[in-house]
């Protein structure tokens, strides 16, 4: 089986669509599926599924980007201990160009701080080793998928006695804001497409109560078109007798228990904290944090940072309400406007798994 | 200094130049016929050494290809090192003799150059500036040229070199057949010009991939551009690099791809041609004054717009 092209094979996702549509025709709405992961709203964009499902479908986003979800205070703390003096500051992907309240890491990087945006999280350990004489800290981000590999860069650090190397940890959790979501009574959703690489970490079970306490199916599916569509079928088709299951689409890399190793890893080192996400506030045991025995290479605290920093959001940015889905892009007055990815006002526009650049990137003007 | 300037430098290009180079005057003299092309490119890779080629064949074709785009052959060109401190002899000697090899295939001379060595961190291995003057063959070739209905052609498949790149830096077990297309695209374009093909536009897919050429002959003409996702030529290992990633393939940097526009009455003819040089080359779409920007039909109808990219090619997170 070729695992690229038959998942993107158009008679199968033509076919799919037929389906959908036929199953859809006797329902009195178009149905709402959110699709949780940034990954996701990429593959729906980028491979314009909206249009072979509209009027049946309509795909809400959902605030599964690690980048859009951070809080100003977070990327302010980024800054400061970036600015210091003899630190290496070491993060992932687009988060270098997320405006902060004052600036941001890549403006800091302009002004000559070394400010590296690596390819892979180990590249913090080589950095490490390769500079004794600087500090070198690691702004680790990311959900499920990426907090082992910070666990994995911790435990060869510590088993290596690297010790200029610290973290800032701020993974976060898929359950817990899919909870916070499902609560809101504001937010009109029928069925939720689940994470596929997150949920090879934490497996399809972690999802069960959730489906069945909120009355709604989810539909764990890979990234590629035939994916998506076989599992908006399911959902629909779930909606349609009310059931509440969890759909494992993703089978090929998604067992019902996840990667029990890797989630032992990350309890080694880590524990579950409260997170304030941009967009649903704070919610409980929704992020990680090292574990009080490892204070000695938490960055938060080793460099005391200055506590009550004064954090602004820019004001006319709606990406909290797209990150809790009763927003679209275009509602907002500045997309593609004053915003853009060239020079983006919030986070949604920044990361390349953003619903704001995503729109922008493949739906900008009609076509 | 003035021993590497002999005996590896001129040594290296003593048969495509040498003569003009020993004479070591502050210019060469140069003698051309026709109208002039002249055009300039740095070169920065790491690794230096890829599946497909390095630094030295990349620094001759770029230039070549670039003058070869407005249907120009290339006669002469210049060579300016930039060298770190501690940079080995051996590697330096192979970088160059890639270069002249490429010049050689290519019947261009390297009559001048410089060479600076700068202490170690200063700059990564070595840099390479060419500058090339060529002959100008076909006129009017360019985005001036460009007009509605005009038939978008490429060259061969996409995103390979950029592929190649990122993954040595990755350290990834790649698969042997992923080779960097690099490669000097004077045979074709000549090919074409002997064919009787009149090029309205030519662009090599560098850096930016066939994302940025669609864009920036986009933006150029005017008119907006449709091309067909199934006609574009990706290879497995791309596409699996890309979806590690989360990159697109059409953003990808191509050393020896190129779009090509021509009238309708030109479009078979090109591409027979293109064809003898690469299987992979097809038709891919068209310039059109009712649409605009870059527009991506999939193989299942729907459309989408290619943006160019934005900035550094991270991989993505989730
Ligand atoms: S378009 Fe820009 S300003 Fe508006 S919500 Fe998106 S990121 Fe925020």
């Amino acid at each position: 089986m070729d695992l690229i092209n038959d998942y993107r094979n158009s008679e199968l996702i033509l076919a799919l669509a037929k389906q959908i549509k036929a199953e859809a025709a006797t329902l009195s709405r178009p149905i709402n599926i959110m699709e949780i992961c940034g990954g996701h709203t990429h593959s729906i964009m980028k491979f314009a599924l909206g249009e072979l499902v509209e009027g049946v479908v309509n795909f809400i986003h959902g605030p599964g980007c690690p980048v859009c979800i951070m809080p100003v205070s977070r990327i302010d703390e980024a800054c400061e201990l970036a600015s210091m003096q003899g630190v290496i500051f070491c993060t992932l992907a687009d988060m270098l160009r997320v405006p902060g309240s004052h600036t941001s890491l890549l403006k800091l990087r302009g002004l000559g701080h070394d400010i590296r945006a690596l390819y892979t999280p180990l590249d913090a350990l080589k950095i490490a080793r390769q500079n004794p004489d600087k500090n070198v800290i690691f702004f680790a981000i990311g959900f499920e998928t990426t907090t082992p590999m910070s666990a994995v860069i911790i435990q060869k650090a510590l088993d290596e006695g690297v010790k200029n190397l610290y973290f800032h940890i701020n993974h976060v959790t898929v359950p817990a804001p899919l909870r916070a979501i499902m609560a809101d009574k504001n937010v009109n959703i029928d069925g939720f497409l689940g994470p596929s690489h997150v949920s090879v970490i934490v497996g399809s079970n972690a999802y069960k109560e959730l489906a069945l306490e909120f009355k709604r199916p989810i539909a764990i599916s890979g990234f590629e078109p035939v994916d998506v569509m076989a599992s908006v079928l399911n959902l629909i088709r779930q909606h349609k007798r009310a059931s509440f299951e969890v759909f494992n689409e993703y089978k090929r890399a998604v067992s019902a228990q996840g990667n029990v190793k890797a989630k032992e890893l990350v309890a080694k080192y880590m524990r579950p904290c409260t997170f304030e996400w941009r967009g649903l506030g704070e919610i409980d045991d929704s992020g990680l944090c090292l574990k009080d025995e490892y204070v000695s290479i938490d960055a938060r605290r080793v460099f005391a940072l200055q506590k009550e920093q004064a954090t602004k959001e820019a004001k006319a940015c709606i990406c909290g309400q797209i990150l809790r889905g009763v927003s679209k892009p275009p509602e907002c007055a500045l997309f593609a406007k004053a915003c853009t990815p060239n020079s983006p006002v919030g986070a949604c526009m920044v990361s390349s798994e953003g619903a704001c650049a995503a729109y922008y990137k493949y739906q900008r003007r009609g076509a | 200094m003035e021993a590497l300037i002999n005996s590896v430098i001129f040594e290296a290009f003593s048969e495509v130049g040498g003569e003009i180079l020993k004479q070591a005057n502050d210019s060469a003299i140069l003698n051309l016929s026709s109208p002039l092309a002249f055009s300039t490119d740095s070169f920065v890779v790491s690794p230096l050494f890829f599946a497909g080629g390095d630094i030295g064949k990349i620094a001759a074709c770029g230039t070549i290809n670039d003058l070869a785009m407005v249907g120009a052959r290339a006669k002469y060109l210049s060579c300016a090192l930039i060298l770190e401190e501690g940079l080995l002899l051996g590697t330096l000697k192979a970088v160059l003799a890639s270069l002249a090899s490429e010049c050689a295939k290519a019947g261009v001379k390297v009559v001048c150059g410089d060479t600076k060595v700068l202490p170690r961190g200063k700059c990564d291995s070595m840099f390479i500036n060419t500058s090339g003057v060529a002959e100008v063959l076909c006129e009017g070739v360019g985005v001036q040229s460009l007009k509605d209905g005009a038939k978008l052609l490429l060259s061969g498949d996409i995103g390979r070199h950029g592929a190649v790149v990122l993954s040595a830096r990755e350290e990834f077990e790649i698969s042997a057949d992923l080779k960097s297309d690099c490669k000097s695209l004077l045979g074709v374009v000549m090919a074409l010009i002997e064919a009787g093909v009149k090029p309205l536009c030519m662009r090599d897919a560098t850096r930016g991939g066939l994302s940025a050429v669609l864009n920036e002959l986009s933006r150029a003409s005017g008119l907006g551009v449709v091309v067909r996702e199934a006609d574009i030529a990706i290879s497995d290992e791309v596409l699996g690099i890309c979806e590690i990633f989360g990159f697109e393939p059409f953003e990808l940097a191509n050393e020896g791809t190129f779009v090509l526009a021509v009238s309708p009455d030109d479009e078979q003819k090109a591409l027979e041609v293109l064809r003898k040089f690469n299987p992979f080359a097809a038709y891919i779409g068209e310039l059109s004054v009712r649409r605009s920007g870059v527009i991506l039909q999939s193989r299942y109808g729907t459309q989408r717009f290619l943006e160019p990219p934005k900035g550094e090619l991270l991989p993505r997170i989730c």
